[in-house]
């Protein structure tokens, strides 16, 4: 089943245009790399199919909901992990989970069950009580995860999740990822760390606004003859236009 | 906090303290006649609750001395043989002489005292029987026109140079320190007290070109008279942005976040200059301990030093006392923020 | 004489302990490169030898000089590049760099040869206000800004952090230029696939070097047998391969796992435990397209045993 379609979305700003008539389909519990260098696109692709912003043309269904003229039914259907993980620092493990519960509206009743849930499922249990603020990056992050999904979303997006962070603590977070997609759910990743793209079952690629690749990590190795998505990117990037200047 | 304490704190000062009402103002008398009749007035004058009398003045020379000098916002002067003229002609004069640098604190002075002299007419009138009439003159000294430029403006001007001096240099080092470029410059042989004289330096020239720019503003647009010499103002003018450079560092070196500066600047600068300093409310009407606190801004001396230059033509000499408490104040404050900027990052 | 000298330098804020007793030292003109996640302590450090806090404890040289007693000395001599790129944003490209050239008492002129290569990919760039540049760019010039002034050692805080792959290669291309001239340059990142660039690296966790050596002997030093696996199912693979007996670590890389084994279990010719035999273990487990391989060990893995 298709959790996400897109068909020939456009976004133009004025004269610029943002994203250009970029077209794809994602599974259900599928994990989908969206890759590109800043400025590429990425973002503002994102948030049309989050529902936070209309498209100058073209199509798209979030959880079969149009993105256009259902968007709050989008909102309410899907979970987001933002850049800078979007927790209350002053509020405790476990109230940050009941905040965001709350906010989509999980049943009272079940509330206190998926906490403690979520908290065995991560391992943090006897941090349940400790603030935000005092825990360390890596579980910061899974825990804006978990926050993310707790009231288990069919799509999640993460927008640029990881980076600077132990590499012990970050392969735990792909883990948890890889648990929420057995779960169905599917995950929508924006990042420009090249090597993350190699976690996901499919990644694509933008460059000045367009779709330059879209496949698994495996055959866009070998269709690039590259070794790395770090090489593949180079290789796009090289003929980009917009990025970094 | 400060959301809940702030209004309360304004509802009390306010309420309580900043009043443009008169209460005890201290006033001095003339009185060449010496008669029943004047000090009776006298008397009824001293004892209202709007007046002190504070002396007698002997001499028509000490008039002048007295106002310069500030002590008293209102002279009353009788003509001489006052009663007599009352008795045998049926009226007598009063000079009410007050102190134009406030407009309406001499308004309102001149008006209490107006209503006293009239109420003691009245009861003569009643008493023996005798149409009298009491002629009550006001003489306005250095603001003949009553305008309110003339007091406003010396205040307008301390607040303008605290404005740009402390708010502007603190924020401006609290910037470099949030934005992370104050950690590479610390790392250089640039040594500190150049950093902050290179920080310091633009705003003083700055101040001292609003300052000319205030003043030809006053001078040519609002009338306002420069009754004493340019070199004194612009003398005590530069002490007292001394005074307000080193607030500003001491306040940067107390934060690396420009909120936090900005914050620190206007709420525990700008407020108790604007309520406390004289600019808007003379300070003899505010109970004891405001006027106490009030000695501690320097903003309150500089604006009494400027207002004496300018609407009173007084000279270094006589403003002595506020240059040499904004000369203390300087030295001190320099000392601590220099000491206070930190060379190394905590 | 090295460049830089280090002797157990601790430093605390707080209660927490962000160096527990650091020591290494570096030679002249050698790119030395400290790896490590956030607030492993790399900062810390940074902003010590830099002469901008001071330790508890511990005693450090840069260039000859004591960081306590002669700081005023190390900070003309050194180059710093701090996390947040530090520049001035509303001036421009040229402005940023005349101004950290003058504090430095010397000219762009001067010492043009030294940033040359770099600055000449941003000087089409340079009336434009520092704050409106890329990541990329802003690195260029925050570098250029360090060297201006030619220090003999170049302190550089996680300059690739955030910025695009592309430019972080380009970074370390210019980095490997700079030690030609012989500068000795001391950079932290977090990035394990850069260590491989330095000459000497040291892993750095929770305030302690795990390792100092050469990223060759760092991964010749792999204590087990390192082998990558990859499956249809991704996730449960992860699962099956720990609830294996004889399989020490399983971590996702991407799209293989990377199972450790300890070495004594392994290879001689009667071991019931090898590839093949994992490979059944698996296939009974209901795996697919299962694939094998014996792989080098990678910073990464050599990390994550050390700190494990």
């Amino acid at each position: 089943m298709k959790v996400i379609v897109a068909e020939k979305l456009t976004k133009k700003f004025g004269p610029f245009t943002a994203v250009d008539n970029i077209s794809f389909e994602v599974e259900k519990g599928e994990i989908f790399g969206f890759l590109g260098a800043n400025g590429a696109g990425k973002t503002t692709a994102m948030r049309m199919l989050c529902g936070l912003s209309k498209p100058t043309s073209g199509f798209g269904k979030v959880a079969s909901f149009d993105i256009e003229k259902q968007s709050e039914q989008v909102k309410a259907n899907i979970g987001y992990m933002s850049q800078k993980f979007a927790l209350y620092e002053d509020l405790k493990v476990w109230e940050n989970l009941r905040l965001y519960g709350g906010i989509y509206g999980v049943p009272n009743k079940e509330i206190n069950e998926r906490i403690d849930n979520a908290l065995g499922q991560l391992g943090i249990q006897d941090e349940k009580n400790t603030m935000v603020k005092s825990l360390p990056l890596g579980w910061k992050q899974k825990l804006a995860f978990s926050a993310a999904i707790f009231h288990e979303p069919k799509i999640v997006f993460l927008d640029e999740p990881t980076g600077g962070v132990d590499p012990v603590a970050r392969r735990q977070f792909w883990e948890l990822i890889y648990e929420a997609a057995d779960r169905g759910i599917t995950i929508f990743v924006t990042t420009h760390y090249m090597d993350e793209a190699e976690y996901c079952n499919r990644i694509s690629m933008m460059v000045d606004g367009k779709i330059e690749a879209l496949d698994s990590p495996k055959n866009l190795r070998k269709k690039f003859n590259a070794e790395s998505m770090d090489q593949i990117f180079h290789k796009l990037a090289r003929r980009a236009t917009r990025a970094n200047n | 906090m400060m959301l809940l304490a702030l209004p309360m704190a304004m509802i009390i000062l306010f309420g309580f303290g900043i009043t443009p009402e008169i209460k005890n103002s201290k006033i001095a008398i003339y009185d060449p006649s010496k008669d029943q009749a004047t000090k009776n007035i006298a008397i009824k004058l001293g004892t209202s609750e709007y007046f002190t009398l504070l002396e007698y003045v002997d001499n028509p020379d000490q008039i002048e001395t007295i106002f310069q000098e500030g002590k008293v916002g209102l002279l009353v002067v009788f003509s001489e043989r006052f009663l007599e003229n009352l008795m045998h002609t049926g009226d007598a004069q009063v000079l009410l002489i007050a102190d134009g640098t406030d407009p309406n604190t001499a308004s309102t002075l001149t008006t209490y005292a107006t209503g006293i002299i009239r109420m003691y007419q009245q009861e003569m009138m009643r008493q023996e029987n005798i149409p009298f009439q009491i002629d009550a003159e006001v003489k306005l000294l250095y603001n003949p026109t009553m305008k309110g430029a003339f007091t406003i403006v010396p205040g307008v001007m301390g607040m303008v140079l605290m404005l740009i001096c402390a708010l502007m240099t603190s924020v401006s080092i609290a910037r470099e320190k949030e934005l992370g470029t104050m950690e590479v410059i610390l790392v250089s042989p640039m040594p500190p007290l150049m950093i902050v004289l290179a920080k310091v330096v633009p705003y003083f020239v700055i101040s001292l070109v609003n300052f000319t720019n205030v003043l030809l503003l006053a001078v040519f647009l609002l009338e306002v008279p420069v009754n004493g010499s340019l070199f004194s103002l612009y003398l005590v003018s530069i002490i007292f942005i001394f005074v307000v450079l080193a607030l500003g560092l001491l306040i940067s070196s107390l934060t690396d976040k420009q909120l936090v500066a900005l914050l620190a600047s206007a709420m525990g600068l700008m407020m108790p200059v604007v309520m406390l300093s004289g600019l808007m409310f003379p300070i003899e009407n505010m109970p004891l301990i405001l006027q106490g606190i009030a000695q501690i801004i320097p903003a309150k001396w500089y604006i009494e030093a400027i207002r004496d230059i300018m609407i009173k033509g007084l000279g270094l000499q006589d403003v002595l006392k506020e240059i040499m408490v904004l000369i203390l104040m300087a030295i001190v404050l320099i000392t601590a923020s220099l000491k206070k900027f930190k060379i190394r990052l905590e | 004489m090295h460049a830089v000298e280090v002797h157990n330098l601790k430093r605390k804020y707080g209660k927490v302990e962000a160096l527990k007793g650091i020591s290494f030292s570096v030679p002249k003109g050698e790119i030395f490169g400290i790896i490590g996640p956030d607030g492993a302590g790399k900062t810390t450090l940074f902003r010590i030898l830099t002469t901008l806090l001071i330790p508890d404890s511990g005693s450090a040289m840069v260039d000859g000089d004591d960081i306590l007693k002669d700081f005023r000395s190390i900070r003309k001599k050194v180059g710093y590049m701090p996390g947040r790129f530090s520049l001035y944003q509303d001036l421009s490209v040229e402005e940023n760099l005349t101004v950290f050239a003058s504090i430095f008492n010397t000219t762009i002129e001067e010492n043009y040869h030294l940033v040359k290569d770099i600055y000449q990919q941003i000087e089409p760039f340079k009336k434009r206000r520092a704050g409106a540049l890329s990541g990329g760019m802003k690195q260029k010039l925050a570098l250029s800004c360090a060297l201006i002034h030619k220090p003999t050692v170049l302190f550089l805080d996680e300059p690739t952090t955030g910025v695009d792959p592309v430019s972080r290669k380009e970074f370390w291309d210019m980095l490997a230029n700079l030690k030609k001239q012989g500068i000795t340059i001391i950079v932290s990142t977090p990035y394990m696939d850069e260590a491989g660039l330095c000459d000497k690296i040291a892993l750095i966790q929770d305030g302690v070097f795990l390792k100092i050596d050469t990223p060759e002997n760092i991964i010749g030093d792999f204590e087990s047998t390192i082998w990558s696996v990859t499956g249809l199912n991704m996730s449960k693979l992860l699962k099956d391969l720990r609830s294996h007996e004889n399989i020490m670590t399983c971590y996702a890389f991407g799209d293989t796992h990377h199972i450790t084994i300890n070495r004594s279990i392994l290879p001689d010719q009667d071991s019931t435990f090898n590839q093949k035999t994992l490979e059944k273990f698996l296939i009974d487990k209901g795996h697919k397209e299962i694939e094998i391989k014996s792989i080098q060990p990678g910073i990464e893995d050599c990390f994550m045993e050390l700190a494990g």
